[in-house]
């Protein structure tokens, strides 16, 4: 019998060695199709129009312009007059035609008359939105030691006169302010799909990280059964939270395809994709915390404000103070509703910011008390939301290690200079969940000895495929390769979108749930033929085996002959909460340390070194963890010291729409990145737990404590650009 | 496949063979003819025009207008795909392909601009060449739709520095963006196909 | 796009007749690193476009008994290589640190020097001049002019190698309309809007600018500067460009320092030049200059850092054209 438990570490022919991904030539030579690729016969390609103001109202909109211009093949409206326009770039009509220029061509002919509104589009000045009612109150919560009392009437008053009074008992009390700006999701593949109609039905090639769960939003809004509709998607350019749904202009793709009668390929252009299709929230802190005198805090008190766009939400406060839990806290937020699209899921959605409203605070207390940053946040480990104080230990100790720390130390501001240039230590912590997805995977045996597993499953770019073919060939004693993995249909048996890192637990659970009830039917045939009970069968290097005597054995192919005519099938499903497993876990922690380089005379911030220490449970292909980890931390230098939407103050024009204007780093800038997993035999035995998130957490505060450590100067609001450098030296120097 | 078809740069009236109606879908055309002197280049090309281009070796029948640009034929044209849309302005790298040996922005160019001259993108060096290989070893990739225009420049700036050092590298190869972040796996396939000379 | 008509001559003599007959609804093309762009955008709509790369005789670079001669339509990547390019590392140091292989590659020395602004207010469609300048100066100015901003032209002059060629006294010939020909000093191809009416270049839509031709005596000490934000292709900060001739005692006896990314045009500082003429340099005399350079500048309500850059950007320009160590990052 195959056991479903994972391998003894250390035991695993596959799993947690290094692989390469099976779909990798056709990524690096340019076969893999995206969405953006699919190619069908009599295809016309689809463009929208962007509304040029932020913020008004549609008088009259006229596409038969754009029907004259040669080329076109249709123009329709998303808008009718006195539709209110919350954001520039919102759609406002599309139109179908033969060739790019064409359809250019008929976006520009299209006529609309708007009536221009007010715009809002300040999210960090909290007072200009108080003054133009763009404040939303979004909620308090305060924790204390002491409970309240019994006759207290105004709750409010005696938690503001608890925290006075607890202010008062600390031996010193440090205020800051520090701030994130929205970002976008800057999917190098846009957002869109090809549509195309077989009858009544409708095959969408999306690009989603949702496969098996976008069909019913096409079908509802187009009047069909979900059931003639199938999702698409063997590869996509991106997601990182932002591609869930079908999205209206899916939809559009769809309905414009029925009713030409002509595949459509409708993608977004770069810069309505940044102004519709995806941002992180912002979010603006005020901090005051209260320390002992070995900078353990003890009382924080917060008020942060920060936008996601129109609806006016923020920065969850959960995560305020982040990991770290102080005995007393009270926070408070407030949503500011700008002219802008809402925001989707970023990446580990509110603990980046999180980590930067909190964790600076934290560093400046050591900043304050001349203590070593590393001693106060080992300090106050003492006290974390997870209570992973441990592994947060053990973590820093190795990271620490590798990055020198103790050696490269100095007071912040107080290090040595070399002409302009100051160099600085930087260090963060974070926690994600992780917990795999609902995911369910049908495995056929052929008689002929081939493999197959089909899953409605997605690779944002993690290596599904490959984990999926890991998983099965570890189960079933065989090479990776000769796994087929089906993903990409949401014919298949469904699984989970992509998102909060719980694809590599959900594709694990049911993989090898799949592959162990086919290995133990196989068994069970293969048992009679051999005359050794199937209790003792092992499946291992290709081979059907007497576990107590390996020399009794059968070849794969030939147990599998023993199938007959029929391919076995065997299902696994693994539903979140429901299924008992030791196959997976949730959270991680996590600790991350920056080493920057700063020059004073231009505010020029370079990475020199960058150590991630991260934990995932049980890791299934190495080399892939290490990619996600890296990845993790490159897209933190990008919001650390790069990346930020810029609305005009005026218009509320998305100014750095393009490319050329939205700045992310490049090859040169990144540094020396130095990823650690940690994976000790207490990590191991609590299964896979997801990986894509947390890296990408600490980056932006362990980055801007790192500046901070160099020049002796907080930069309070990210990225860390030169002009923020330089404006906030030139005011510490008055 | 047929010999490449080298010319010296412009093209002749005589390439743009009024279109006949035919399909969008080019053709290959084995033993196409060289590209003719152009004397008669002054004349104004105003619509649709049948051209020759010459793809990885191939030369193919396209239909394209002035203000087409090389992405847009590759990709709907000739179903090469692995020159990717990714900015409008291409300072991103997405659709990096080669121009007589040269990595250059198939977004920003004109199609008809590339007439008479060797044009070779991703899927012409195949899935063997070594620069591939190499990406796939290093996983220098996560969700891949950079990494073809990465691979392309990363060939043409070997091909120019074959013994380049890291710090070259990390120099070199800036004109592409990579949202994933797969930098660090890019410099150290570059650095494998130098370490294994194997590159040229 | 919109549709155009398109050409590509093979002589100066073609091109200009091409130019001729609709010069306001024509625009040449080289690289198309710029003009693609910006015709994607429908920021610009010519009703014919003039391919120039296929001109052999605006191809190439000659050296000859006063210095080098370059074609318009060679592509920066063969002026990194050129050899006959050594005595003006001011012109390297640029293209080396252009970010990115494909734009070497592309892009033109005529076409680098022609490019409209990178300024997100004309890139976004509400002109070169939004508003006669209120909406740079209301708006979001982080990253526009500090000199010569009180008009209403804010932007800055986008050209990477124009304070480099212009620091080395280069000059351009240009071709039309018609017969005519001229040679312009780089420093004079471009101008400060004062309404809309006016474009940042001199140039005529009937001319075509052909060759470029640094002039400089042996000798003479020279280097580029920029400060960048990152190691990608997109615009600098500030840079300057500098150009020393020193006496046989190592005094300076003329000096150009010109900055770029912080004027409508390419900005010549005579007050930093006033400060090296006559000196010896160093470190402090380096820092002395770059003051000057930037004492007349006036801030916008966002970009005050720009100064600090510029006053950088001089001080090691200088510095490295000395061949002394510049600090820095």
């Amino acid at each position: 019998m195959a056991k479903l438990d994972w391998p003894q570490q250390g035991k695993a022919a596959l799993l947690g060695k290094r692989h390469d991904r099976i779909d990798g030539v056709a990524k690096a030579s340019g076969a893999a199709r995206y969405a953006y690729d699919i190619l069908e016969d009599n295809m016309v390609l689809a463009r929208v129009l962007g509304c040029p103001h932020a913020h008004c109202r549609v008088k009259s909109i006229d596409v038969k312009p754009a029907l004259k211009v040669p080329g076109v093949v249709a123009a329709e409206a998303l808008k009718k007059p006195g539709d209110e326009i919350q954001w520039q770039g919102d759609l406002v009509a599309v139109v179908a035609g033969e060739t790019e220029g064409a359809i250019a061509e008929g976006l520009a002919a299209i006529k609309v008359q708007y009536e221009v509104l007010d715009v809002f589009a300040q999210d960090d000045d909290l007072e200009a939105a108080q003054k133009a009612k763009r404040t939303r109150r979004a909620g308090q919560s305060t924790k204390l030691e002491r409970d309240i009392p019994d006759e207290v009437e105004d709750e409010e008053a005696w938690e503001e006169q608890e925290l006075q009074r607890l202010f008062k008992e600390c031996d010193k009390v440090i205020e800051g302010q520090y701030g994130i700006p929205v970002i976008t999701h800057m999917c190098l593949e846009p957002h869109g799909s090809t549509c195309l109609w077989q009858g009544d039905k409708l095959i969408a090639h999306l690009s989603t990280q949702n496969v098996s769960g976008t069909a019913g939003q096409f079908a509802g809004p187009l009047g069909i059964p979900a059931t003639d509709v199938t999702i698409h998607c063997d590869y996509i350019g991106g997601g990182f939270g932002s591609k869930f749904a079908a999205d209206t202009w899916g939809v559009t793709a769809a309905s414009l395809a029925k009713k030409l009668g002509r595949p459509v390929k409708l993608m977004l252009d770069r810069d309505l994709e940044l102004k519709n299709a995806g941002t992180r929230p912002s979010g603006f802190i005020k901090v005051k915390v209260g320390v002992d005198g070995n900078g353990v805090v003890k009382v924080w008190d917060s008020h942060h404000w920060g936008t996601n766009g129109i609806g006016g939400g923020v920065v969850s406060q959960g995560v305020i103070p982040y990991v770290f839990d102080p005995p007393n806290r009270r926070r408070r937020a407030t949503g500011i509703r700008v002219n802008a699209a809402p925001a989707r899921a970023w990446r580990a959605p509110n603990h980046p910011q999180g980590a930067v409203l909190s964790q600076c605070a934290y560093d400046d207390v050591a900043r304050e008390l001349g203590i070593d940053s590393y001693e106060v946040f080992q300090r106050n480990l003492q006290r974390v939301s997870n209570g992973k104080t441990e592994v947060y230990r053990e973590q820093m100790e190795i990271a620490a290690k590798l990055m020198d720390w103790k050696a490269k130390w100095h007071p912040h501001g107080k290090g040595p200079r070399n002409g302009s240039v100051v160099t600085g230590l930087g260090m963060a912590l974070h926690t994600w969940g992780g917990a795999a997805h609902n995911s369910t995977a049908e495995l056929k045996i052929h008689p002929d000895g081939s493999v197959e597993i089909s899953l409605g499953s997605q690779d944002l770019g993690t290596g599904t495929r490959t984990v999926i073919a890991l998983v099965v060939a570890e189960t079933l004693g065989l090479k990776p390769e000769q796994v087929k993995v089906n993903i990409g249909y949401s014919t298949y048996p469904p699984s989970g979108p992509s998102g909060g890192s719980t694809t590599v637990g959900g594709v694990s659970e049911s993989s090898r749930r799949a592959a162990t009830a086919a290995l133990n039917q196989l068994l069970d045939k293969v048992a009679g033929k051999l005359g050794v009970p199937a209790a003792r069968l092992e499946a291992k290097d290709g081979r059907i085996q007497d576990s107590q005597n390996p020399e009794t054995c059968i070849s794969w192919k030939d147990a599998c002959s023993l199938l007959g005519m029929s391919p076995l099938v065997a299902k696994g499903e693994y539903r979140r909460g429901r299924t008992k497993t030791n196959l997976s876990s949730s959270q991680v922690a996590g600790v991350q340390m920056a080493e920057v380089a700063v020059d004073l005379e231009t505010g020029i911030v370079r990475m020199k070194k960058f150590v991630a220490v991260q934990d995932m449970g049980l890791i299934i292909n190495r080399k892939a963890a290490e990619s996600q980890v890296q990845g993790g931390v490159i897209m933190g230098i990008a919001y650390a010291l790069f990346e930020e939407r810029i609305l005009d103050p005026q218009t509320g024009a998305f100014l750095n729409a393009e490319l050329s204007d939205y700045l992310l780093p490049r090859l040169g800038d990144v540094g020396e990145i130095v990823v650690h997993l940690y994976e000790p035999p207490s990590e191991y035995q609590r299964g896979v737990v997801g990986l894509g998130e947390p890296p990408v957490i600490s980056p932006g505060a362990a980055i801007s404590n790192a500046v901070c450590n160099a020049t002796g100067v907080r930069v309070p609001t990210l990225p860390l650009t030169p002009k923020r450098v330089l404006d906030a030296l030139a005011k510490a120097q008055g | 496949m047929s010999e490449p078809v080298r010319s010296r740069g412009g093209f002749s009236r005589r390439e743009f063979l009024k279109g006949s109606g035919a399909a969008a879908a080019a053709t290959a055309v084995v033993g196409a003819p060289l590209v003719a002197p152009a004397e008669e280049a002054t004349g104004l090309i105003r619509g649709a025009e049948e051209v020759t281009l010459q793809v990885n070796g191939k030369a193919h029948r396209v239909r394209i207008e002035p203000r087409t640009t090389l992405l847009e034929v590759l990709r709907y044209q000739l179903g090469l795909t692995g020159a990717k849309p990714v900015s409008a302005d291409g300072c991103c790298g997405g659709s990096t392909v080669l121009l007589e040996g040269k990595p250059i922005s198939a977004a920003t160019t004109l199609a008809l601009d590339c007439v008479g001259k060797q044009i070779t993108t991703v899927e012409g060096l195949g899935a063997q060449d070594n620069v591939v290989q190499a990406f796939v070893h290093q996983d220098a990739m996560q969700c891949g739709f950079c990494t073809p225009g990465f691979v392309v420049a990363v060939k043409a700036f070997l091909k120019k520095h074959p013994y380049a050092t890291e710090e070259e590298v990390r120099e070199g190869l800036n004109g592409n963006l990579c949202r994933c972040g797969t930098y660090v796996n890019v410099v150290r396939a570059a650095l494998e196909v130098v370490k294994g000379g194997r590159n040229g | 796009m919109k549709n155009f008509e398109y050409a590509a001559p093979r002589t100066e003599e073609e091109a200009l007749a091409l130019l001729a007959q609709r010069p306001d609804q024509t625009a040449v093309l080289a690289g198309g690193t710029d003009l693609v762009p910006l015709m994607k955008k429908m920021l610009v709509t010519p009703q014919r476009v003039v391919n120039i790369k296929n001109i052999d005789s605006l191809r190439g670079i000659h050296a000859h008994s006063q210095g080098v001669t370059i074609g318009a339509v060679t592509t920066l990547d063969q002026l990194l290589e050129a050899p006959e390019l050594e005595p003006y590392p001011a012109v390297k140091q640029v293209i080396a640190k252009l970010g990115s292989l494909q734009l070497q590659c592309q892009m033109t020395l005529g076409g680098e020097l022609c490019r409209r602004p990178q300024c997100w207010y004309f890139r976004n469609g509400y002109g070169l001049l939004g508003r006669r300048g209120q909406l740079v100066e209301q708006g979001d100015n982080r990253y526009h002019a500090i000199l010569d901003n009180q008009g209403p032209a804010k932007f800055v002059s986008p050209s990477r190698l124009a304070p480099a060629l212009i620091a080395l006294g280069a000059v351009v010939r240009v071709a039309g309309p018609g017969q005519q020909e001229t040679t312009v000093p780089v420093e004079r191809l471009y101008r400060t809007p004062k309404d809309d009416h006016q474009r940042e270049l001199t140039l005529s839509p009937a001319q075509l600018l052909t060759h470029v031709l640094p002039k400089l005596s042996q000798g003479t000490l020279n280097a580029t500067y920029e400060v960048k934000h990152g190691t990608g292709p997109q615009p600098p900060l500030a840079t300057a460009s500098v150009a020393l001739e020193l006496d046989g005692s190592g005094v300076v006896r003329s000096a150009r320092v010109v900055m770029g990314q912080v004027a409508p045009v390419p900005w010549r500082s005579r007050e930093a030049e006033e400060v090296l003429v006559g000196q010896r340099i160093g470190y402090e005399l380096a820092e002395l200059a770059g003051a000057a350079a930037v004492a007349p500048a006036t801030p916008l309500s966002q970009n005050q850092y720009k100064v600090q850059i510029a006053k950088t950007a001089v001080k090691r320009a200088v510095l490295l054209a000395a061949g002394l160590e510049t600090g820095g990052l």
